[in-house]
């Protein structure tokens, strides 16, 4: 750890988004515009079966009767869904299929750029990735080594092909198409993500992880990611994305969907790094994400990390619906806003079965003139007896022109059961960066320091890899955020 | 090795400093005594490069450069160290990385590479044993749920691994029982090399018979009153600062 936050501080020159390279990949894409004729062309292009044309069309049919949510602590712009291109994928050379083992030299350079080799032996040991570009799966992989355990790790497309049962007992059972704004227009429109199995008794003998990528203009990103564990297994999942830098923005609209089994347990893990706008506010990912685990057998587990440095716009709430019996439910979240990037962002831990426990930890840090909210619900059903839930919220102001906001919702149904509920706001104190500075450390590494320090607690939660580029990331998200 | 003159600092328009001067030479120990609120702490901060107080009128020459125009952070790789009254909390940066960031920021100051982690494990080791502090201190975050004296004791391992060239130490000894500040003070002692300097700050004669001043000064409402041999910190043990404070007002000096 010593070391490798050592080599972070040494690394880190530049407060640039590091990301924010264009790669010349030709693409095939379709005209921008939403209507039920563009729904049955990406369904025709993903040579999909009859029944999941049907949910998405149902889906749009849904989401042409709502609106836009407006209860966040937001100010979304205009968004004219009529101006996004729905579907654009890097062409396939001499029409071979994209998992083939040639994979298109440029895209591999792109993934290498981003740190993430789609070369099985150059990849990091124990970690398998499906890396998603635009709309399509570009390439997962360690698929055959996890098959020996059975163990199903493919792109969304892949498995609508090969297991269509699987997905269809399972698409939408935890965020139905009805859910909310975004979540009806994903199911409208999704191109890709992944789909994870994991059987009985099975612990995933390597973390898995999917890289999402946008790399056309004008291209919204929807993506799907389906992740079961059946009884006793176990899986730790992660997730990264990136983006190029562009004066527009972008849109991004993702479903996760989790379903736990008895005694097993899911730890997923997020760090987000899309394109955050620059320093006056221009361009930026709009990121509107619905991410919900379900918690169905007893002793189950969900176990939620994020790490939220990107985007201009963040909507999302990792939620956990606790029913079985003994089922556990954690959120520990860094949400880091500079400039002029929004974020609400926190969690639902809903306590339906009996002795069910969450846990939230949320640590927000805003700089500039960025605005960051914590919402957070906490449900107890009435059949919930001796449920407990802990929460603590934490935000960390740099400056005078930034805001740091709690809302959090606390429903008891259960006299049984206790709900705890702390917060705190702090500064950056000027003395703690002069005493750094009186030690030869610059403002920019005290900051570094400091803040790592205090989002310790939710790093610390991450696998070694990701922890290691989290905290890279919140130094760089907040440089020459203190004059 | 530092020439203060006429310094002149004030906070939220009050006067704290009225006209400073001073001289500390390579290799000498001088004392800074005086009531509370005269301005002592102030006078360091000053000196270490603290905004807090807007600097009106004079010079500080460190090394022969002019430390007014260099950040608290160049002050401090150039081989200047405050030894803080109050020192800060940093919850969850952990000691061992703090002071490896600082230790590599200096030697990257002086042009050399990085320490390995085995050499500055090494060198940690040592230093926690010249100030004797406890490996359970140094493995916590920085200061963080430390006692009154721990701090203080932090404060001392924290020179011992930078190496100043000159040290200001404010009221480093407050707050450490007996035992402590013998061990404290011979740590400053060890660490003092023949062409290095230390300012102590401090209330208290006990100090000086550990780190014996090659001059001790008395600073009484934002001036230097009164400079003299180690004797002077015995006599103001004995009377007091009233005999100063009268005698300042009958030469009409306040
Ligand atoms: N941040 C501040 N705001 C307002 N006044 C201040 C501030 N810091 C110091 N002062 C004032 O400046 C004067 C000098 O304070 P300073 O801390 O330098 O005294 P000192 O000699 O170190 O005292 P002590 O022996 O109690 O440590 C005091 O009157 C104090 O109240
Ligand atoms: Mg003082």
């Amino acid at each position: 750890m010593e070391n490798d936050q050592d080599k972070i501080i040494n690394n880190v020159t530049s407060g640039e988004y590091k990301y924010g390279f264009h790669s010349d990949i030709e693409i095939d894409s379709i005209p921008k515009g939403l209507n039920e004729d563009v729904i049955r062309n990406i369904s025709l292009r993903k040579e999909e079966p009859e029944w999941l044309l049907e949910y998405r069309l149902e889906a749009f049919r849904h989401w042409q009767t709502m609106t836009i949510p407006q209860w966040a602590n937001l100010k979304i712009p205009d968004i004219d869904f009529q101006d996004i291109i729905y579907y654009a994928a890097p062409k396939k050379k001499q029409g071979g299929s994209q998992h083939a083992n040639s994979i298109d030299p440029e895209l591999k350079k792109t993934f290498e750029k981003l740190g993430i080799p789609l070369e099985e032996q150059n990849h990091l040991a124990g970690v398998a990735v499906d890396a998603v570009m635009d709309s399509v799966s570009v390439k997962t992989t360690f698929k055959e080594i996890l098959a020996e355990e059975g163990i199903i790790f493919s792109s969304f497309s892949d498995a609508v092909k090969e297991y269509p049962d699987l997905v269809r007992r399972y698409l939408g059972t935890v965020v139905p198409h009805t859910d909310n704004f975004f979540a009806a227009l994903n199911s409208a429109v999704f191109s890709d993500g992944s789909f994870c199995y994991i059987p009985k008794g099975v612990r995933c003998p390597m973390e898995l992880s999917t890289y999402f990528r946008i790399n056309a203009a004008n291209t919204g990103q929807f993506e799907r990611t389906l992740l079961i564990a059946d009884e006793e297994s176990y899986v730790s999942y992660l997730e990264g994305c990136t983006a190029p830098m562009r004066d527009e923005n972008q849109l991004h609209a993702a479903i996760v969907e989790i379903i736990v089994e008895n005694n097993a347990e899911v730890k997923y893990s997020t760090v987000q790094n899309w394109y955050p706008g620059d320093k006056e506010g221009k361009g930026g990912i709009f990121n509107f994400v619905t991410k919900r685990g379900l918690c169905r057998g007893e002793n189950s587990k969900i176990s939620w990390t994020q790490v939220e440095t990107g985007s201009s716009i963040t909507w999302k709430y990792p939620s956990c619906i606790l029913k079985g019996d003994n089922s556990t439910g954690e959120f520990y979240s860094v949400a880091v806003t500079n400039n002029y990037q929004q974020a609400d962002t926190g969690t639902k831990m809903i306590h339906i079965g009996r002795n069910t426990k969450s846990t939230i930890v949320s640590k927000g840090i805003s700089a500039g003139h960025a605005q960051n909210s914590y919402r957070g619900l906490v449900r107890v059903l009435k059949k919930a007896s001796g449920s407990r839930n802990f929460s603590q919220c934490d935000s960390l102001l740099l400056g005078d022109k930034c805001g740091a906001h709690t809302f959090p919702y606390i429903e008891v149904d259960n006299q049984t059961s206790i709900v705890e509920h702390e917060a705190t706001t702090s500064k950056i104190g000027e003395d703690q960066i002069f005493y750094c500075n009186q030690r030869g450390i610059s403002t920019e590494d005290a900051i570094g320091l400091i803040v790592n320090g205090y989002a310790r607690e939710i790093l610390n939660k991450l696998p070694m890899e990701f922890a290691v580029e989290a905290q890279k990331l919140l130094q760089i998200s907040l440089e020459g955020s203190v004059g | 090795m530092l020439i203060i003159s006429n310094l002149k600092a004030a906070i939220n328009e009050k006067n704290i400093l009225k006209g400073v001067s001073l001289e500390v030479k390579a290799g000498e120990i001088h004392a800074i005594m005086g009531p509370n609120g005269s301005g002592k702490s102030t006078l360091a901060a000053v000196i270490a490069g603290r905004d807090l107080a807007r600097i009106t009128e004079g010079t500080v020459t460190f090394m022969g450069k002019n430390l007014l125009e260099m950040t608290p952070e160049e002050r401090a790789r150039q081989g200047l160290f405050l030894g803080f009254q109050y020192p800060i909390e940093i919850p969850g940066v952990s000691m061992m990385n703090f002071m490896k960031t600082a230790v590599n920021e200096q030697r990257k100051y002086k042009g050399l590479d990085p320490l390995s982690a085995s050499d500055f494990l090494k060198i940690m080791r040592e230093k926690k044993e010249l100030v004797g502090i406890d490996s359970k201190l140094t493995n916590r975050s920085v200061n963080e749920g430390f006692s009154g004296g721990e701090k203080k004791k932090n404060e001392i391992f924290q020179m011992a691994m930078l190496e100043p060239k000159l040290a200001i130490l404010d009221e480093t000894d407050s707050g450490l029982d007996i035992d402590a500040l013998r061990i404290v003070a011979n740590g400053v002692n060890k660490l003092k090399t023949p062409d290095s300097s230390v300012i102590v700050i401090t209330h208290y004669q006990r100090l000086l018979d550990f780190i014996i001043p090659d001059v001790v000064h008395v600073l009484y409402d934002g001036r230097i009153v009164r400079t003299a041999g180690k004797e002077l910190a015995l006599e103001l043990e004995d009377k007091g600062y009233d005999w100063i404070r009268k005698e300042i007002e009958t030469s009409g000096l306040s």
